[in-house]
């Protein structure tokens, strides 16, 4: 026995409401965050991940506010991303009870900032969120960029090369999207997930593509992800949080039940 | 009126642990505070911390707690965590090596130095939820589970000279020590204001906690 496997839902956040679009577009409404948290905690979830996903000023005090009223209700670790661009963007988003902050853009803008943010707050607290497109051509070996704005812009940066760069600068977990899966229920990229935790010693989380429980469980038992992300399967009620570590476990993973 | 103080070094999410503390003693005053007076004179110290050992010990020196923490933890019950644990022992491995407080002879050390098996998927910082398995009796563990889960992210461990001093261990992937305890000190590498039910059964406990065990 040991440590457990984690799962993570994640809300995304726009303008005080939990939203869940497919590729970001088609969004659609998911309840207000703060019972939305609750439900996941008392399924049993082994931590919550708030994405604000506009990450406007507006938004941004929003996000402040539900990050406390949920941290003085829910008392397992809770991470806030989206718009994480400075020290005192950390600093409000801690301050309002989150134990980890999640840097995107901002890292590939100014990598130093990891360092800067790491050195602050401690590695524990750093999570670096890394957007990943399969860029190979059919038949070459598989790599894979980092894009940023929501998937949009690239940056012509190798994925393993920037993973192992942000662990060396401070990351203390790194949350691994794949954007050609992200939206689509088709499963999380495996290939891209084993690629990443087999080239860094810190926890990596798995996102992007989950439709079916089966995809949790593959995400750890192959793609070795320490941790696993999913929103709209849990969202719409297709599945409880409960559910999916039941089907882990009898699969000979450790979870907290 | 029941005073709970918690030492405010400017390190780590402080407003968790008052909020934790607040669900298990609504009636209880929590303060967050560095003040010597406040903490001298509270009922029960909790000291809490997070990031790096090095950063929390010169604040430590600057806002002048050492003292004020080593006269509360010979009197009252005492509550360490994570960082706050990592500085009761007389020395840490992190940061090119950081004295400690010394309430506990032994030493701080990383995982990857000591951890023979398993490594290639050791992943550090250990982080998530581990059991706790509690090798003594203690009012702190009244009602809670053997080998429950609690909430861990660090990097280094503690390794306490005496081990009368243990109170609990966790496998990661070697058996380390997660809680120690003499006296009136209780102090655990784990997050109980992160661990749901069984780390606020814990808090709820050492706010009952007369310091004698």
């Amino acid at each position: 026995m040991g440590l457990a496997k984690r799962i993570i839902p994640c809300l995304d956040v726009d303008n005080g409401r939990v939203v869940k679009g497919v590729q970001f577009v088609d969004i659609r409404d998911a309840g207000d965050p703060i019972e939305v948290a609750k439900r996941y905690d008392q399924q049993g979830a082994d931590e919550i991940t708030f994405l604000d996903i506009t990450a406007t000023h507006h938004n941004r005090d929003t996000m402040e506010h539900v990050v406390q009223a949920v941290a003085s209700q829910v008392f397992i670790p809770l991470t806030v991303g989206g718009g994480i661009r400075t020290v005192e963007d950390i600093r409000r988003m801690l301050n309002a009870g989150a134990d980890k902050v999640g840097i995107n853009s901002a890292a590939v803008s100014n990598p130093d900032f990891v360092r800067e943010a790491a050195d602050r707050f401690g590695s524990q607290c750093i999570v670096v969120a890394i957007d990943a497109k399969c860029v190979s051509a059919e038949g070459e070996a598989k790599r894979w960029e980092i894009f940023t704005h929501g998937g949009r812009k690239e940056t012509g940066l190798d994925a393993i090369e920037w993973a192992k760069k942000m662990v060396e600068l401070g990351a203390g977990e790194l949350l691994l999207t794949s954007m050609d899966r992200d939206g689509t229920k088709s499963g999380f990229d495996l290939e891209l997930t084993r690629a990443v935790s087999d080239a860094v010693a810190v926890p990596v989380i798995a996102s992007g593509g989950v439709g079916k429980l089966q995809d949790l469980t593959d995400g750890i038992n192959i793609g070795k992800a320490d941790a696993v992300l999913a929103a709209s399967i849990f969202h719409f009620g297709e599945h409880t949080v409960q559910e999916a570590k039941q089907q882990m476990a009898e699969q000979g993973i450790e979870v907290r039940l | 009126m029941h005073r709970v103080a918690v030492i405010d070094y400017g390190m780590g999410n402080l407003r968790s642990v008052a909020k934790a503390l607040e669900t298990v003693a609504p009636k209880a005053h929590i303060e967050v505070t560095a003040d010597p007076e406040r903490i001298l004179s509270a009922d029960h110290v909790v000291f809490p911390g997070q990031g790096a050992i090095g950063a929390c010990r010169a604040e430590l020196n600057r806002l002048e707690l050492t003292d004020v923490i080593h006269t509360v933890s010979a009197e009252k019950p005492f509550l360490g965590i994570c960082i706050g644990m990592q500085l009761l022992l007389s020395h840490s491995d992190e940061n090119g090596g950081v004295d400690g407080l010394d309430l506990f002879p032994g030493n701080v050390k990383h995982f990857n130095l000591t951890s023979s098996q398993d490594t290639e998927h050791l992943k550090v910082p250990h982080m998530g939820w581990n059991q706790v398995h509690q090798t003594i009796k203690h009012p702190l563990w009244n009602d809670i589970e053997q080998d429950s889960r609690f909430y861990f992210v660090h990097s280094y461990f503690v390794s306490p000279k005496n081990e009368s001093a243990i109170a609990a261990t966790t496998d990661y992937p070697e058996t380390f020590t997660s809680a120690i305890q003499k006296e009136n000190v209780f102090a655990v590498q784990f997050h109980p204001e992160k661990s749901h039910h069984a780390g606020l059964k814990l808090l709820e406990n050492f706010l009952n906690w007369d310091g004698q065990s």
